[in-house]
């Protein structure tokens, strides 16, 4: 590997493979060990530095960017305590794979291991929540190992990655490695494609009387050939296909083969389609427990075909009969074409007898609920808050809860990358900073936060980052004064006893608002709710929404943990015939 | 609404409790090369140790100087299932190269190396020694009253003379756990 003669300094080399990299924002937070980097930044003007409130938020943020663009989240923070506060971000996108890297500064070499001031062994923390991390000791290795680490955080399934620079090699002086001069060679996922195994999918395919397409994340993360061709597909095969939480998008909800999410609060129609088919095709997805419930009684009667680039993720939970591996792109690509080449053709007399039994589970109407004329109903002020942003360039992030799951429910993705949401993790906090990262890579748009009042508390010092950098994002709290998913399976699953689910001690969100200096809008009344959401809308800068909704609300359908897709619950609205359709809302 | 479960009744747990790896479980001896760096042991032990997967014996070192490379030999077990996880895993690593099953690879020289200290006198020093012989354990060190031997074999041979030793005065031992190739002339 040559290096130019030229030396500079450690902490300009970070910037300069930084910029390289092709990165243009950084989120982050100053201290002590990465004061040098922070010089550095402050002497350029290719790269935007936010500075979040937190480093939770920091990561949060960057996920928020690296979901909402397909590009790679950076974050800067401290040693010790910053290092440590990056830690739930890491793990979220370990969980999510999404690509970011987190450059962390260390106390000098010298000192390392003699429990110096703000001194933690961040490579040992932060060793299984990333995909790898590197510490580092000579500055004539930290170009090559940041260009590596952007190579790690993208190539195969991406993740997180984590690089430890000591002060005193920011410091130091060493040679700059240009990136093309950096081989990849070191992690170079293996990935071969069987034909055999293609052309028994696709005979699969052909013979199939109850088949379903399953799709997650990774159609996502494949990006927007792989969705593309995900839409070629199903238009080709007629199939009917459903998602994870994560993969909300890479089929457009309003596309006539679409059956809703599908797992623990999937649509019935979704959850039954799984249980009774007989060929499941599985793209970018794996077999999560919130996905197949009860595992010894998932899709029993199916064959399963299973495409992913990870291959520790294939026969982890579930035993499929073909595993794919590789890029989703890559595979439907030869899937569709080894279908065309053979001309293949899908039986559409068996196929119409299985669209058939499927409209009649559609015709359960498992999101069904009892509106109300007094209270806002949560699901209500989702779907009108649907209503008037759809059609929109609108970004949805989420927090976690029942809120989550509604929104999930009653919001349609026509698009991917527009909707970024804690799946894996299920970290609260998460929506109100990756609502900002989103805001930053796309300043035009609209992006609001779904939120529950208890989780946007969790990262709610966020609000001095919308404002210092004017990101006009919209916090719609669907406020029940209570950790609503919590309390449901306290009434569920633990005999209503309410242990420690209240949110007491609210504060009053409209004059949190005013002393940001923001807009704060409160709405209690279902009549009022349309135009309190236009106000929002309306309003050029960030709004704090405080949605006050009905508290005791449960979350329907729902599979309760350990059990099987068609033993799922549904609402009281859909379970008894003698309520009248009076006041239900049909989705 | 209340899915009609008695008060106090925890068997409805929120997570699913049932093992689905009930299946038959087997030892598998894992051959893995990984560059020779800080922290890369550690990481293959937190794989391990953070998904719960067994380390029933466990060796390094490095083989390779100019490369960097070390071998860690594993001998682990789980269900076939688990196993293939473990691999996957492994794999997916930046720092490991190669994950090598020998156990499905074909057969291999598995080897250990042990020191016993064995304190006696009389007949059972005589006894401890002719054992020895028999076992071709050789003597490293000895004094009046002890001898030390050191000993390679395979697992099984080594657990068989520490179990005739104890009645001798076996006082205490050390093993390095198992190092393993694959038999025959090509590479694993
Ligand atoms: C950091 C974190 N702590 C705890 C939990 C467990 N948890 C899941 S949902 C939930 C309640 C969330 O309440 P809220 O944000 O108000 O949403 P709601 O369910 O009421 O819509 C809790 C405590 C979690 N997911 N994340
Ligand atoms: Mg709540």
């Amino acid at each position: 590997m040559k290096s130019s003669k030229e030396k500079i300094t450690g902490a300009e080399i970070v910037i300069k493979a930084l910029i390289e990299q092709g990165v243009d924002t950084v989120f982050g937070y100053p201290g002590g060990a990465i004061l040098p980097v922070y010089d550095e930044l402050f002497q350029q003007k290719k790269i935007r530095h936010i500075l979040v409130r937190h480093e939770q938020a920091a990561t949060h943020a960057a996920e928020g960017y690296a979901r909402s663009t397909g590009k790679i989240g950076v974050v800067f923070v401290t040693s010790g305590p910053g290092a440590t506060n990056s830690v739930t971000g890491l793990t979220d996108a370990l969980m999510d794979s999404v690509p970011i890297v987190v450059i962390s500064g260390q106390v000098p070499t010298f000192m390392i291991g003699n429990d110096a001031f703000q001194e933690a062994d961040t490579v040992g923390i932060t060793r299984p929540c990333t995909k790898h991390n590197w510490l580092i000791k000579d500055t004539n290795k930290l170009a090559e190992t940041i260009h590596r680490a952007f190579h790690v955080a993208k190539t195969g399934r991406p993740g997180p990655v984590l690089v430890d620079i000591p002060k005193d090699v920011q410091f130091a002086s060493g040679c700059y490695t240009k990136k093309k001069k950096v081989s990849t060679d070191f992690f170079k996922p293996e990935l071969s494609l069987d034909p055999n195994l293609l052309t028994e999918t696709v005979q699969r395919l052909e013979k199939a009387s109850k088949p379903i397409i399953y799709t997650g994340g990774g159609v996502i993360n494949s990006g927007e050939k792989a969705v593309n061709l995900l839409r070629k597909l199903v238009s080709k095969t007629n199939f009917p296909i459903t998602s994870t939480l994560m993969g909300l998008g890479s089929y457009p909800a309003s596309g006539d083969n679409w059956l809703g999410m599908l797992g623990m609060h999937g649509t019935y129609e979704a959850n039954m389609s799984m249980h009774d088919c007989d060929f499941m095709l599985c793209v970018g997805a794996r077999f999560d427990d919130r996905i197949t419930g009860r595992i010894d009684a998932f899709s029993p009667n199916s064959f399963k075909v299973h495409i992913d680039i990870d291959p520790s993720s294939v026969n982890k939970n579930v035993t499929v009969d073909v595993p794919l591996i590789g890029d989703v792109a890559i595979i439907l690509e030869e899937l569709i074409a080894t279908w065309e080449k053979r001309g293949s053709k899908v039986s559409s007399q068996k196929l119409g007898q299985w669209w058939k039994e499927i409209g009649e589970w559609k015709n359960v109407k498992s999101l069904k609920y009892t509106n109300s004329s007094s209270v806002i109903k949560p699901q209500y002020a989702i779907q009108r808050l649907e209503e008037h942003t759809r059609g929109h360039d609108r970004y949805i992030s989420t927090e976690v809860g029942q809120h989550q799951m509604w929104a999930a429910q009653f919001m349609g993705f026509e698009e991917p990358n527009r909707w970024m949401t804690s799946g894996g993790l299920g970290t609260m906090g998460y929506g109100f900073p990756a609502s900002l990262g989103v805001q930053v890579a796309h300043p035009k748009s609209l992006v609001i936060n779904v939120a529950g009042e208890a989780s946007w508390l969790m990262n709610m010092q966020e609000l001095g980052t919308a404002v210092q950098y004017r990101l006009p994002v919209k916090q719609f709290i669907l406020n029940n004064e209570r950790l609503g998913m919590v309390r449901q399976w306290q009434e569920l699953l633990h005999g209503e006893r309410y242990s420690h689910s209240w949110s007491d001690a609210l504060p009053d969100f409209e004059k949190l608002a005013e002393a940001y200096g923001i807009k704060g809008i409160r709405c209690e009344d279902p009549v009022k709710l349309d135009d309190a959401i236009q106000a929002m809308l309306d309003y050029p800068g960030p709004v704090i929404f405080d949605c006050l909704v009905e508290k005791h609300e449960n979350c329907f359908p729902m599979i309760p943990s350990g059990k099987a897709h068609n033993e799922m619950i549904l609402g009281e609205q859909t379970q008894s015939d003698n309520i009248s359709d009076e006041g239900a809302v049909l989705v | 609404m209340s899915l009609n479960l008695k008060k106090g009744v925890n068997r409805q747990s929120a997570y699913n409790l049932r093992d689905p790896n009930i299946d038959y479980e087997a030892a598998h001896t894992l051959s893995i090369i990984v560059d020779n760096e800080s922290g890369v042991l550690a990481r293959v032990i937190g794989l391990f140790s953070g998904r719960g997967y067994n380390i029933d014996s466990l060796t390094v070192a490095e083989i390779d100087h100019s490369g960097h490379r070390s071998r860690i030999t594993i001998v682990t077990s789980g269900t076939p299932k688990v196993i293939n996880q473990i691999k996957a895993q492994l794999n997916r690593m930046v720092p490991v190269h190669e994950v090598i099953d020998l156990t499905l690879k074909g057969k291999a020289v598995q080897r250990e190396l042990a020191i016993f200290k064995v304190n006696g006198t009389g007949n059972q020093r005589v006894e401890a020694l002719r054992l020895a012989d028999v076992f071709r354990a050789k003597v490293v060190d000895s004094t009046l009253k002890s001898f030390t031997f050191e000993l390679t074999g395979n697992s099984e041979k080594i657990d068989a003379f520490a179990e005739l030793m104890e009645p001798l005065g076996l006082l205490e031992m050390a093993r390095t756990g198992i190092v393993a190739l694959l038999r025959g002339h090509n590479s694993s």
